[in-house]
């Protein structure tokens, strides 16, 4: 036994489609005045004029790499190799080096010599972030990559990296660096020794 | 000074003796223009329109670069024109207060006092209109800029789109009809173009009376037609030409070698044919009312009595419908529907070809537009508006003639707008904003009705549009049969 299947019911104005077309015709006519004459904070058009505005990323949008500052300008990182370990496109290669003997942070810390990202290798999966115990690597910048032509244009080195300030700003992060000789240093040093 | 004079005059003879040449010429001259400036500014309607519609933004990004010191002097200009817009503004208050208040305080007016060549009322008007057109212009020159570039509202687009067309490879298909894919689309084009020739734009000019109302009677001089020719058969050269639009398209889609443009090309065939018919028969209906074929005649008649619109409204709904049709747009673009076909017919063109189409095709939705203004909105007719001026309900719109001392302190106005020129002027104008009005319409029927099914295109046309038109002649010939016998 065969179901009946009732049709949706149509009226004449349906059947008809001009007084439907006409409907149609208003609703769109009606958005098409109101976009083009309204007031600009009124009118509801989505889209944006891309490259000469551009919408705020989120807050936790992991952009291009920067290597934090400390107050003396010198990059906080101290050449660990935690975050070119952790990295699993490995595109970071780091050149340790020592302090100069005379410098309050030889024989504490090493500094970078070389600090290189490859940012088309890249994945930004931001576990380098994740790794550095110094907060000197960080993702918080809000723009990406920008683009180029040129292979070379996307190997950053430690002056590009140190050169891309943060979000707000401000090439230092909020967590404050303790410098050996400093009285906060927690660990041991030359001064304050066993 | 002598020799100049009567070098001057020997050349107005000689213009005069080639003014059968020079006056046609001009007239073909307007119509290009009008259509070839047409043509550009709905390309970029319709991307506008769809965008204010979808919610997007819109073109805007093309422009021509300009030197900075130009662009600079943009928002000093508009400044002056603000402040040019208050002078002026200021003067028509004054000059009005100068023509009013006297005689409400009892003395003689002003209106024709002498202020340097000008008397006080022409004062007055020029200010009045001279005033908002700079306000206009203080409003809008600085939007037209994007940074150092010219954008005005992405009107730049279609400029950018011909260079671009024009600099692309011209590839034919290597086994093509040569001969015959070349001349599709100079068979696409012309019609679209010829069509336009027949249909008046304007009403008829006497060159003797442009600076003044036109007299009742007599001889009236020197005149001219605002019509490239007017041929007897009138409206059946219409459909005749647009008729060979089809050849066009359905050679395009045979000589192109390629399967789906074959597909598109018999598609657009059958339908042209097709709605060719509903097209003739819906407008049957408004002959027997107009009592002529000329489409002067048929304006003549709808200024003497109504619009054709009023008359015969489903006769305009059908033409409408049954035009789109007839010039393969959405929803009646099955013959270049890209989801089946790629691009039906002209799938194979490119370059300066695929202009000629895609022109063609938006010169049809102008004259098309055009040919609807004419039979049904009255052609260049605007209400209350004669040959001889402003008249409503037998009132004469003469401010000069009334008792009133006050008003009649403004007669410079009635007189300008009531004389030959502005009526002219005004009547040309209302034609192209009533075809404006319609390629609004119909591309917003564009973007809003999905495209129907083939055979939904021929269902309608043959088993709705046709009966509906026979039904429209038989009932309009019924009630002209029921008015002559009262």
């Amino acid at each position: 036994m065969a179901y009946k299947i009732n049709k949706p019911a149509r009226t004449l104005a349906v059947q008809s489609y001009v007084v439907e077309a006409t409907k149609g015709l208003m609703i769109t006519g009606a958005r098409f005045f109101h976009n083009t004459f309204a007031k600009a904070e009124n009118s509801k058009i989505a889209t944006i004029r891309y490259p000469e505005e551009v919408r705020e990323y989120p807050e936790r949008f992991r952009g291009v790499h920067r290597l934090t500052h400390r107050t003396d300008g010198s990059p906080r990182c101290v050449a660990c190799l935690c975050c070119s370990t952790a990295c699993p496109a490995q595109c970071i290669y780091i050149e340790p080096a020592e302090y100069a003997p005379e410098d309050p942070r030889y024989g504490y810390e090493r500094y970078p010599r070389a600090f290189v990202i490859d940012e088309l290798r890249c994945i930004f999966c931001g576990y380098c972030v994740e790794a550095c115990p110094c907060d000197a690597i960080r993702m918080d910048t809000g723009t990406h990559v920008p683009a180029s032509t040129e292979r070379a244009h996307f190997i950053f080195d430690k002056e590009i990296l140190m050169s891309i300030p943060g979000r707000d700003g401000s090439y230092v992060t909020e967590n404050p660096r303790h410098e050996p000789g400093d009285p906060s240093f927690p660990g041991i040093d030359r001064k304050h020794g066993h | 000074m002598n020799l100049l004079w009567s070098l001057l005059d020997s050349v107005w003879s000689l213009l005069g003796a080639f003014v059968w040449l020079i006056e046609p010429l001009a007239k073909v001259v307007f119509v290009l223009l009008i259509l070839l400036s047409f043509a550009p500014v709905l390309t970029w309607a319709e991307r506008r329109q769809s965008a204010m519609m979808q919610d997007r933004v819109g073109p805007y990004k093309a422009g021509v670069l300009l030197p900075g010191p130009v662009v600079n002097m943009v928002p000093a200009a508009a400044f002056g024109a603000l402040l040019v817009a208050i002078t002026l503004g200021l003067i028509a208050l004054g000059s009005f207060v100068a023509m009013v208040l006297p005689p409400i305080l009892g003395y003689a007016g002003m209106a024709d006092d002498v202020i340097g060549p000008f008397r006080v009322g022409t004062i007055f008007f020029l200010c009045a209109i001279l005033a908002p057109l700079h306000y206009g212009i203080a409003r809008i020159l600085p939007s037209l800029f994007d940074g150092n570039y010219l954008t005005a509202y992405g009107l730049i687009h279609p400029l950018a789109d011909v260079i671009k067309m024009l600099w692309k490879e011209d590839f034919m298909p290597p086994r093509a009809d040569k001969l015959l894919f070349s001349l599709a689309p100079i068979i696409a084009v012309i019609p679209a173009f010829a069509t336009f020739a027949v249909i008046p734009f304007g009403p008829t000019v006497y060159w003797e009376h442009l600076f003044r109302p036109l007299p009742d009677g007599g001889d009236l001089g020197i005149a001219s037609i605002l019509q490239v020719a007017s041929i007897n058969v009138g409206i059946l050269y219409i459909f005749a030409v647009a008729g060979t639009g089809i050849v066009g398209a359905a050679i395009a889609g045979y000589s192109s070698d390629n399967k789906y443009s074959l597909l598109g090309g018999l598609r657009a065939a059958s339908q042209m044919v097709s709605y060719e018919v509903t097209l003739g028969l819906s407008v049957v209906g408004c002959f027997m009312v107009y009592d002529s074929l000329l489409l002067q005649d048929m304006v003549a008649w709808q200024m003497d009595n109504v619009w054709g619109i009023f008359v015969q409204p489903l006769a305009f709904v059908m033409f409408f419908t049954a035009s789109i049709a007839e010039y393969k747009r959405i929803p009646f673009d099955a013959p270049e529907g890209e989801s089946e076909l790629a691009a039906g017919y002209f799938l194979e063109y490119s370059s300066t070809k695929w202009v000629m189409f895609m022109t063609g095709e938006f010169i049809e939705v102008v004259v098309s537009a055009a040919i609807i203004s004419t039979l049904f909105l009255g052609g260049y007719d605007v209400p209350f508006l004669t040959a001889h001026g402003w008249e409503a309900f037998g009132y004469r719109f003469d401010l000069g003639a009334t008792d009133s001392s006050t008003l009649r302190q403004f007669h410079v106005i009635s007189d300008v707008m009531n004389s030959h020129m502005a009526v002219v002027l005004i009547q040309i104008g209302a034609f192209i904003m009533k075809m404006i009005a319609l390629c609004w319409l119909s591309l917003q029927v564009r973007w809003t009705l999905p495209r129907f099914r083939y055979d939904q295109i021929m269902s309608l046309c043959w088993k709705v549009l046709l009966p509906a038109s026979l039904a429209n002649i038989l009932i309009t010939g019924v009630v002209i049969l029921f008015f002559q016998t009262l």
